[in-house]
């Protein structure tokens, strides 16, 4: 293969550096007593056995949650700072700061101080920027990583309360956004919060008494913005950082999953090791992401909160809508027919109320689905080989679905802005939306199913046939074919690495003795779902060897 | 569904249609031929390629060290503040603060450079040679798990807790007690509902006074097609619980011919065709005031309910619930326009006790 | 395809012919008219007349031969001569098709045309008159930031960026109206905008919201100061910029990092 007989890795060549250094001798003796002092109380060397070189697969999908990580934690660090100079208060002041065109006018403590952090702190607006920016990329992150686990079945065992965590610190990780959101008291938080107390409004029985507690009495009150300050810097950040602690411990306790590949199986890890390419390559790509964002804080405006003016609840500014990661609840309540039913002295808002549910529901299902897909399968075994989506039609399908429906809320939370910028009209947006709402998962569906099952025929034709190569060849009697280049070992077992399962069939009604059992309701379901999953419309049967012996040793051209 | 058929089977899956536990797979996958052998890159055989990378490496590092010192010269060279001269053009960004963008772009250069050094160095010079862990299995073997519930049954044993009914159960009760102190606790978070979400600051009698002009107004300040918006007499911007007040109390004025208003009662709640209707949506209480003079109608900027005022504020698209109140109105002796009561209906947000 | 419209509809093209004779009459008026701002005073009359005929060709279709009006345009009696001095000042008169809101396009009359015609108009009903200069004068910005709030941005959003109405009407962005315009919008509520009078809305309150959008609109005088304003339109668009700049940018240098270096050529 190569002409250098063992050539040596360059880095073996410092060996020159230790000979003339003495100090260098000194210093890493002194390393090694601090390192045996600390593990004399710690224990750090188990630890660090197992960890040192721990092997981490490559593939660009897997730092999708690195950039989660990293965005938390420069969300964590500028936090702290803007701390330094917000004041969490409600009461009212009138502002002769800095910022003229706001003088004179009545605001909160709380948009004061966000004024003085923009415009007389140096630096503070650029961490406020940064820690909005990073806010919004964070949960962006969050969700794309998501999703590259539930495409890839990386969520299956053992691996389930991982995707738990997840969804945890995604589903806190937007209530603290939204929190962060209406700290300031713009006039857009304000709307934001003033919406939220319709929403709690809307829940029968406890809903005015949860609104006055949450306020401290009538809306707006002096105390949600102190306490929400607490809520959103103290209280849920706590629980995310537990979360992902947890969350981390178990990526090293389970082992990063692979791609299928040559000599990647499932009781191995194939990568390469934590010290010192991940160290590099992880601890660079944290350098990376605040480099960035830092950049886009630059050069990008977020929140112009000085723009929005302080909060009154007489006073509204077109184009109130929240960040970006609840828009689709936005959508859904601006989609939502005003539905509600007065009886018997009372009120059910089933116009807000619905939305609310179905809010709930959405993210219960990103939740749920590895419990579903685990139940329908009734697979015990662990994976650590990830799926190609292809070969998840149903999952793949199901997965677009979701993404598709959040989609179209996304739209119907800026309908006011598709309208304006489209020359739309509003309502027609908002019907579309209202049908697209039932139609357009049910379309994503099965556009993916089809899609999924035409790669996998295509994927059974490569192996049977091999790769097109795109060059033509005329044969002695006249006839053009396209020369077929076999795939190599490599590529054969990768493309068929990944497992079919047999559909569940549909228990007899009448056992083997003719004595007539009853099938449950539950086991009915499941056997549907099952024959849905893995029946023959849900996937094409791989190639096996045989077939492709048969094929290969038989023909010249096909 | 019983597990129990396959907890035996080691956990591999079975040839056979299952009916209760796992689906069986079919299908091997083609001959595994192992990992392809390691191949060099040029930094690894070639003395000058390392040492250019090495090189490039060190330029990333010290382009960060330079951008750090360009951040502290922005720290002390520009001023923060929203005066012109502390702001400058730059295509295509437009308009902007000096020292945000010279400290945004000095941190962002002397941060990105790190780490693209590091991921360079660990790119071109570390060794990319592949390693291979083995996994375990997470499950703990059969004889842990046996001992393990040894250990457990014998400390439930020597506990007593299963035998010791009195204990058993006082103390459950006690555990189940102990939380309602922290419940009770939250009580004085906020007083109760009682009747407050039924009543805004208007009251028969109560002047209108205009939001702009800070002045009563009388019937001719409204002029067809116009919108007006007002508070309560005696209420004012300074006052401590304003924003309570106006978040209920804040009315709108408009005035349409009286051929134009199709609902009797609310024609009659005006004067002379000034209808005066609250500002606060009644889906989740934006003030909602995008009023279209020539439809009468008027679109909430949130979530796009629309009211039809001249048809006594009917919801006609959207997902509000019910009409926007109107407030009864009339002029006094002196000839401005009073209250005539406070709203019939709670304004705002429909809740459970609005009846 | 606006021009090819505009080619094809029929009273344009009239108008266009008409346009020329009136510049060539205008021309030979201005060169025996002595002195501009004497002859403003003095013919009072003789701009009703011209008014009158310029009504007749490029208005009386929708609005009727004396401005009462018909199913295709409101009655302009009693509309002032502000509302036409906005409307045709804006381009927005003469209408090029109706539609759910009609647009602001390129002005085609000269500021004198538009005075005449607005004295015409005037001339038919009392109503709102043309403001004088010192009417619109800016105010005070931050008294008008407030009422801007109060009466304006719910329709205009918080930077005047315009917004949405129902059944694809919309409220425009504010940028570059001129100040006069701006006045008389307020005034006379122009298609589906409320009005303003100023018995609710003073001259005062006016030149406040005036100055609070010429300096709010200005990017000279107000500038970003964060950086790109991303439209001024929220948190819809920030979002956008998120996803697509900042996640994708982020996406791109994990592909980066994670990619194979290249191994050195086979010999």
């Amino acid at each position: 293969m190569t002409t250098h007989a063992e050539p040596t890795a360059v880095g073996d060549h410092d060996d020159h550096q230790v000979g003339h250094s003495e100090a260098g001798v000194d210093q890493a003796h002194l390393g090694e007593k601090a390192a045996d002092w600390v593990d004399g109380r710690l224990g750090i060397y188990g630890l660090a056995k197992a960890n040192l070189r721990k092997i981490f697969p490559d593939h660009w999908s897997f730092m999708l949650g690195e950039i989660c990580l990293y965005s938390f934690i420069i969300i964590i660090l500028t936090g702290v700072y803007l701390t330094l100079f917000f004041t969490p208060s409600m009461g009212e002041v009138v502002y002769h700061g800095s910022y003229t065109p706001l003088n004179g006018i009545r605001m909160s403590e709380a948009y004061k101080s966000t004024l003085d952090i923009s415009f007389d702190v140096r630096g503070g607006l650029l961490i406020r920027q940064i820690h909005h920016w990073a806010a919004i990329v964070f949960v962006a992150a969050m969700l794309v990583h998501m999703m590259r686990v539930f495409f890839t079945g990386a969520f299956r065992k053992p691996r389930e309360i991982n995707w738990l965590f997840g969804f945890l610190l995604l589903f806190l990780g937007m209530f603290d956004g939204f929190m962060g959101y209406s700290l300031p008291d713009d006039l857009l938080s304000g709307t934001g919060i003033r919406f939220m107390e319709g929403a709690i409004l809307s829940m029968p029985i406890v809903g005015t008494y949860i609104a006055m507690f949450l306020y401290g009495g009538q809306f707006p009150g002096n105390d949600i913005i102190p306490r929400f300050y607490t809520i959103h810097v103290l209280l849920i950040p706590g629980i995310m950082l537990g979360l992902l602690v947890a969350h981390l411990i178990l990526v090293f306790y389970h082992k990063h999953t692979q791609f299928a590949g040559p000599g990647r199986t499932e009781k191995n890890v194939i990568g390469m090791p934590l010290m010192p390419v991940y160290m590099a390559k992880a601890g660079g790509f944290f350098f990376l992401v605040f480099g960035v964002i830092a950049m886009v804080s630059a050069i990008a405006s977020v929140n112009p909160i000085w723009a929005y003016g302080p909060y009154r609840p007489d006073q509204v500014s077109t184009d109130a809508q929240p960040d970006w990661y609840m828009g689709f609840s936005e959508g859904l309540i601006r989609i939502m027919p005003g539905w509600e039913i007065r009886a018997f002295g009372h009120t059910l808002v089933l116009g807000v109320f619905i939305p609310l549910m179905i809010f709930g529901l959405v993210m219960i299902v990103i939740a749920a689905y590895p419990f579903l897909e685990g139940w329908i399968t009734g697979d015990k075994r662990e994976h650590h080989i990830l799926d190609r989506p292809r070969n998840a039609p149903m999952r793949t399908a199901f997965g677009v679905a979701w993404i598709a429906e959040y989609g179209i809320l996304l739209v119907a939370g800026g309908n006011d802005l598709f309208a304006t910028h489209f020359n739309l009209s509003i309502n027609t947006i908002t019907w579309a939306c209202r049908i697209l709402f039932f139609v357009g998962p049910v379309i994503a569906f099965t556009i993916t199913k089809r899609w999924c099952i035409g790669l996998q025929r295509r994927d059974r034709d490569k192996v049977l046939h091999g790769r097109e190569t795109g060059t033509i060849k005329r044969l002695p009697h006249g006839e053009f074919i396209e020369v077929h280049e076999q795939l190599s070992p490599e590529a054969l077992h990768t493309i068929t690495a990944h497992e079919q399962f047999q559909p569940m069939e549909l228990p007899a009604e009448v056992d083997e003795n003719g004595v007539k059992r009853k099938v449950s309701l539950l086991t009915k379901t499941r056997a549907r779902l099952s024959q849905s999953y893995f029946g023959e419309a849900a996937q094409i049967p791989k190639p096996t060897p045989e077939e492709h012996a048969e094929i290969t040793s038989g023909h010249g051209h096909h | 569904m019983t597990s129990q058929d396959n907890m035996s089977e080691e956990h591999l899956p079975e040839a056979h249609g299952a009916h209760g536990g796992e689906l069986a797979v079919h299908g091997d996958a083609f001959a595994d031929p192992g990992l392809p052998p390691h191949e060099h890159r040029r930094t690894d055989i070639d003395e000058h390629a390392a040492a250019r990378a090495e090189r490039q490496v060190a330029m990333w590092f010290l382009l960060s060290m330079v951008a750090t010192i360009g951040f502290i010269a922005s720290y002390v060279l520009f001023k923060p503040g929203p005066e012109l001269k502390n702001t400058v053009y730059i295509f295509p960004l437009g308009h902007i603060s000096k020292l945000n963008f010279s400290l945004g772009m000095t941190l962002g250069i002397s941060l990105f450079a790190i780490g693209a050094g590091a991921v360079h160095w660990a790119r071109t010079l570390m060794s990319d040679e592949e390693h291979i862990a083995e996994r375990h299995p997470i499950e703990a073997s059969p004889e842990v798990r046996e001992q393990v519930f040894a250990d457990f049954r014998q400390g439930a044993k020597e506990s007593g807790f299963g035998r010791r009914k009195l204990i058993r159960n006082t103390m459950i009760g006690a555990m189940a007690m102990v939380p309602l102190s922290a419940v009770v606790l939250f009580r004085d978070l906020g007083p109760l509902p009682e009747k407050k979400l039924d009543s805004t600051e208007w009251a028969k009698g109560k002047r209108l006074v205009n939001m702009n002009t800070n002045e009563p107004m009388k019937a001719s300040d409204i002029t067809v097609g116009s919108l007006t918006f007002a508070k309560p007499e005696g209420v004012e911007e300074s006052d401590e619980d304003f924003q309570e007040v106006i978040a209920k109390a804040a009315v709108m004025l408009v005035r349409m011919q009286p051929a134009d208003i199709k609902d009797q009662t609310s024609a009659e709640w005006g004067y002379e065709g000034v209808l005066c209707y609250s500002k606060i949506c009644t889906h989740v209480g934006c003030p909602i005031s995008l009023y279209e003079q020539q439809t009468h109608h008027v679109l909430c900027p949130c979530h796009q309910s629309t009211f039809d005022l001249s048809d006594g504020g009917r919801v006609i698209f959207g997902p509000a619930g019910h009409p926007l109140p109107q407030l009864q109105i009339s002029v006094n002796g002196d000839g401005y326009l009073e209250a005539l009561g406070d709203f019939s209906k709670p304004v705002g947000p429909g809740f459970w006790e609005r009846s | 395809m606006k021009k090819l419209s505009a080619r094809r509809r029929h009273p344009l093209a009239a108008l266009v012919v008409l346009l020329f004779a009136l510049a060539t009459t205008g021309g030979l008026y201005a060169a025996f008219a002595p002195a501009g701002n004497a002859q403003a005073d003095s013919s009072q009359s003789l701009q009703i007349e011209q008014g009158k005929k310029l009504f007749a060709v490029g208005c009386s279709s929708c609005h009727a031969l004396s401005g009462e009006g018909t199913k295709d345009g409101p009655t302009l009696v009693g509309v002032g001569s502000a509302s036409v001095d906005f409307q045709v000042g804006t381009g927005r008169m003469p209408a090029q098709q109706p539609g759910a809101q009609i647009p602001a396009k390129k002005v085609i009359y000269t500021q004198d045309e538009i005075n005449e015609l607005a004295a015409y108009v005037a001339s038919l009903g009392a109503g709102p008159s043309i403001p004088t200069s010192d009417q619109y004068a800016a105010g005070d910005v931050a008294k008008g930031g407030e009422l801007f709030r109060t009466n304006c941005a719910q329709c205009h959003n918080f930077a005047g960026s315009g917004g949405a109405l129902s059944e694809g009407k919309y409220a425009p962005s504010l940028d570059g109206v001129s100040a006069k315009h701006l006045y008389e919008a307020m005034l006379t509520g122009p298609q589906n905008m409320p009005s303003f009078p100023n018995s609710t809305l003073s001259t005062q309150n006016k030149q406040d919201i005036i100055a609070y959008v010429q300096h709010t609109t200005d990017p000279a005088k107000n500038p970003s100061f964060g950086g790109l304003t991303l439209g001024a339109l929220g948190p819809v668009t920030e979002g956008l910029f998120g996803w697509i700049f900042a996640l994708g940018a982020l996406i791109g240098i994990a592909i980066w990092i994670a990619a194979r270096t290249p191994k050195a050529k086979k010999s």
